[in-house]
């Protein structure tokens, strides 16, 4: 059992946990993730590790409730217990020291970039970073980004902080300024931002790192579940990723598969229904 | 019935006995176990049968060596206390071996009764022995002298377990660690609850714990903690990790939607219960099934796909019906259940519709041509035999291969060509003081060659720590 901590709410439907788990604390480095499973009977849900106290053997998780695996988590109060938090999982961020870095997030991808962001900057790179959400109110962590970033530039859909409009917008006007022009951008957000600014860095050449969320079981390279194909090969995001050149990766495919449990995938009574299932016997 | 011991004739009289099943109708739509375990008086009169040959073939075909004319002939006594600490003795886990070893290739392969109609149901009385023991008897109590040494297990499944036991009982002090939520290894997450119940392997762990082992589940080695940290903590250690790494197809379409490893698909089922109500770990579910393999894994999706709904299940496999390696109980059952068998297919393409969902495979004919090295008639295709079949889920069974996870961050331990780890004789790895068995090392095996392995290596682990080590105390 671990013992959760904290509990704050963030932003609508975000919440920040800090959790006691002393070996995860211990052996975690920036871009690695846990898998919690709340109790007997839940999901295994991937969550990035955001930050980490190998002293006080505790992590913090920001978590986005978007289904009821991920609702339950945050429903935990402080004083609670998650039956079961594996990990770290996954690899951890290459920091390299590129000079100009823009960190791009987008929703709750902005508590998954944080702890890139800052390994990125106490790596000795110039950090812009550049966050988006739907109003205001969803704007994450943009104090915590800002106690290492030279710039938090913030877009928001309807305006209400910032610029109005998507990142990928003002990540344009970057990478369009010869002098303002970044050596990488790492991106962390919904496929379709991940796959519109890796589109975007394309023409200039410029080392675009993403991160994968793809459906995820063990963790641990046993299922597949999580497999990608990223430079025409099969990689499975746990163990190969999470983070991925994003100039490789087949982002359709992605938002595809992640889609598998959101749609009709009982289609058991509807195929049934039609007859299919008796269509071709021999 | 008198209590003269029976003649030899008189013993060659009895037939073998039927195990009593659920009707192939009821179980194909349930998840409950299949098999139904004989009544006393069945197993002491199938028990019987036994010779009680001098030069025991039985148990040569046995991996572990368990003494079967001496358990059995306790059976036929009505001595079940007897025959229960006779297997207790030879083997960790016997209600999963009675249930899952492959039988009909080992023990009862040899049974001298096989030679003229059929062998002694060794298995179903190993079955019936072991559940009767852990009704009736108290489970087993730790030791009291301890060593004052410290052994840690990687990975719970019975390579494991076993290694734990046996160096429990002899009084050391051990942790595994398991990287999954639960232990048991294939156990828990890819044998089904109708061929394995999960209760059994709680009771079996149980059993461990009751001997004093400790198990701590979240721990994956390589990740949480290293094996040069182990060593740190402990005075030896045995990795146990099995052979978890899905192997695919590689054939387009395999990332579509509705394609599963076999992995996926029964970890799914078994160890997070999508098939029950209360499961929340979604699976899909299709009217037809296809699954890709012919050993003891794709016999499980299949039956499992049938069990979660299809309406036709059919497995596919590459060579023909003889060569399949799965055990023979489990293709009789899943003939019974209506579950489609095509040989001699290899899938070349698989085919979606236009949301990513699989709607059919493209596959070849087969024939079998000159043996290859398994000795085993190699598949070759047919020219222009390609044909469609209309499919919604797929499931992957081609095999596993040794998980790089743990071996990764420990460049000091020698593998193979194939990444398994290699050992000595005595069951040590190139790392002095750790050892290795199981699927790990032998590539996917069986559930009772990663007992014995266990089984040795504790026993060479306790004769190192003795030789090599001061307790700690
Ligand atoms: C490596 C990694 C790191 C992640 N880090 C974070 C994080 O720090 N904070 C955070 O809020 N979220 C994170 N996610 C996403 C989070 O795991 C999903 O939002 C969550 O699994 C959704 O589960 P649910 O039951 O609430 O939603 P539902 O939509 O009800 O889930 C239905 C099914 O789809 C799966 N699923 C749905 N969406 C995703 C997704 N985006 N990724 C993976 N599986 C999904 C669920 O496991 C479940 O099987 C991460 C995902 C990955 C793979
Ligand atoms: C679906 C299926 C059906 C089968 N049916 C049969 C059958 O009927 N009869 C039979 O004899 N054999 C059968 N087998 C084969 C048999 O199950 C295996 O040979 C046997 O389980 C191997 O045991 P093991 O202890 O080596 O490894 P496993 O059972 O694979 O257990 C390894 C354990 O180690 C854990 N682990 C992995 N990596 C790490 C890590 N880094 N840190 C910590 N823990 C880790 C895993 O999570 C797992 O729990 C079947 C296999 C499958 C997949
Ligand atoms: S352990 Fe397996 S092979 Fe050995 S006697 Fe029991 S059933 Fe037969
Ligand atoms: S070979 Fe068969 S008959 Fe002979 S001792 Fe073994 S089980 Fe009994
Ligand atoms: S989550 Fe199972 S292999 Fe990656």
């Amino acid at each position: 059992m671990f013992e959760v901590l904290r509990n704050e709410t963030l932003a609508p439907q975000v919440h920040r946990m800090v959790v006691r788990a002393p070996r995860v604390a211990k052996a975690r480095q920036p871009g690695q993730f846990v898998i919690v499973r709340l109790g007997e009977e839940h999901e295994r849900i991937p969550l990035t590790i955001a930050d980490a106290d190998a002293q006080a053997g505790t992590i913090t998780l920001i978590i986005q409730a978007v289904g009821q695996g991920t609702k339950d988590i945050v429903a935990t109060p402080a004083g609670g217990h998650l039956r079961d938090v594996a990990g770290p999982l996954g690899k951890a961020t290459e920091i390299e020291k590129f000079g100009k870095v823009v960190c791009v997030g987008g929703g709750v991808g902005t508590a998954v970039l944080f702890p890139l962001a800052k390994a990125l900057a106490e790596a000795g790179n110039d950090v812009v970073t550049l966050i988006g959400g739907r109003s205001a109110s969803y704007v994450i962590l943009r104090d915590e980004l800002a106690s290492f970033s030279r710039e938090v530039l913030v877009t928001t859909e309807d305006g209400s902080l910032g610029v109005k409009g998507f990142v990928t917008a003002v990540l344009g006007e970057i990478l369009a300024d010869a002098s303002r022009r970044p050596a990488a951008v790492y991106a962390v957000g919904p496929v379709p931002m991940m796959a519109a600014i890796a589109k975007q860095t394309r023409p200039y050449g410029v080392k675009t790192i993403v991160s994968l969320n793809p459906i995820m079981v063990d963790g641990t390279g046993m299922c597949g579940g999580c497999r990608v194909t990223v430079g025409g090969e099969i990689k499975f995001a746990c163990v190969d990723g999470p983070e991925f050149d994003g100039h490789e990766v087949d982002f359709a495919e992605l938002a595809a598969r992640q889609g598998t449990y959101k749609e009709d995938y009982c289609r058991l009574d509807a195929q049934l229904a039609r007859g299919k299932g008796k269509e071709g016997r021999p | 019935m008198s209590d003269k011991p029976l003649t030899a004739k008189e013993r060659l009289a009895i037939e073998r006995t039927h195990m009593p099943e659920q009707p192939a109708e009821k179980r194909a739509r349930n998840f409950s176990e299949v098999n139904l375990g004989l009544a006393e008086a069945a197993a002491i009169e199938e028990a019987k049968r036994c010779l009680l040959c001098k030069n025991r073939p039985c148990v040569q075909g046995c991996p572990v060596g368990v003494r079967i004319p001496e358990f059995l002939e306790r059976i036929a006594a009505g001595d079940l206390r007897g025959a229960a600490e006779i297997l207790r003795a030879d083997n960790a886990l016997p209600a999963t071996t009675g249930r899952v070893c492959p039988q009909e290739k080992q023990c009862e392969a040899k049974c001298i009764r096989g030679l003229k109609g059929e062998p002694v149901a060794v298995g179903w009385l190993e079955r019936f022995v072991a559940d009767w023991a852990d009704e009736n008897l108290a489970p087993p109590s730790a030791p009291k002298t301890k060593t004052g040494f410290r052994v840690a297990v990687v990975g719970s499944g019975p390579g494991g377990l076993t290694a734990a036991g046996e160096l429990a009982r002899l009084g050391h002090d051990v942790t595994v660690f398991e990287a999954l939520h639960a232990p048991g290894g294939v156990l828990r997450y890819g044998i089904p609850e109708f061929r394995l119940p999960k209760a059994i392997v709680d009771r079996e762990v149980s059993n461990l714990e009751a001997l004093g082992v400790k198990i701590e589940c979240n721990v994956i080695v390589g990740k949480t903690l290293t094996v040069a940290e182990i060593l740190r903590e402990f005075d030896a250690c045995f990795i146990a990790n099995g052979a978890g790494l899905p192997v695919f197809l590689h054939v387009p379409g395999e990332n579509l939607k509705g394609v599963y490893s076999a992995n996926e698909y029964l970890t799914r089922v078994n160890l997070m219960g999508a098939y029950k109500p209360e499961g929340r770990t979604p699976i899909a579910r299709g009217a037809i099934a296809v699954v890709f393999g012919g050993g003891n894994t794709a016999m499980d999706a299949v039956r499992t796909a049938k069990r979660l709904g299809s309406t036709r299940a059919i497995l596919a496999y590459r060579r023909g019906r003889d060569e399949m390696p799965a055990r023979a109980e489990e293709i009789k059952h899943a003939e019974e259940e209506g579950i489609e068998f095509m040989f001699l297919l290899a899938p070349l393409e698989i085919l979606g519709n236009d949301d990513g969902w699989v709607r059919a495979v493209r596959l070849q004919r087969m024939e079998l041509g000159a043996p290859d090295a398994s000795g085993r008639r190699r598949p070759v295709p047919i020219p222009g035999s390609e044909f469609e079949l209309a499919a919604d889920i797929i499931v992957v069974a081609v095999g596993t291969r040794a998980n790089p996870l743990l071996t990764a961050t420990c460049p000091d331990l020698k593998l193979n060509k194939w990444g398994n780890i290699e050992i000595d004789a005595n069951g040590m790895t190139s790392i002095p003081g750790v050892f290795a068995g199981g699927d790990i090392v032998r590539g996917g095996a069986t559930v009772i060659l990663a007992m014995g392995d266990g089984k040795t290596a504790a026993a060479s682990i306790d004769r190192y720590l003795r030789e090599n080590k001061v307790a700690r105390g």
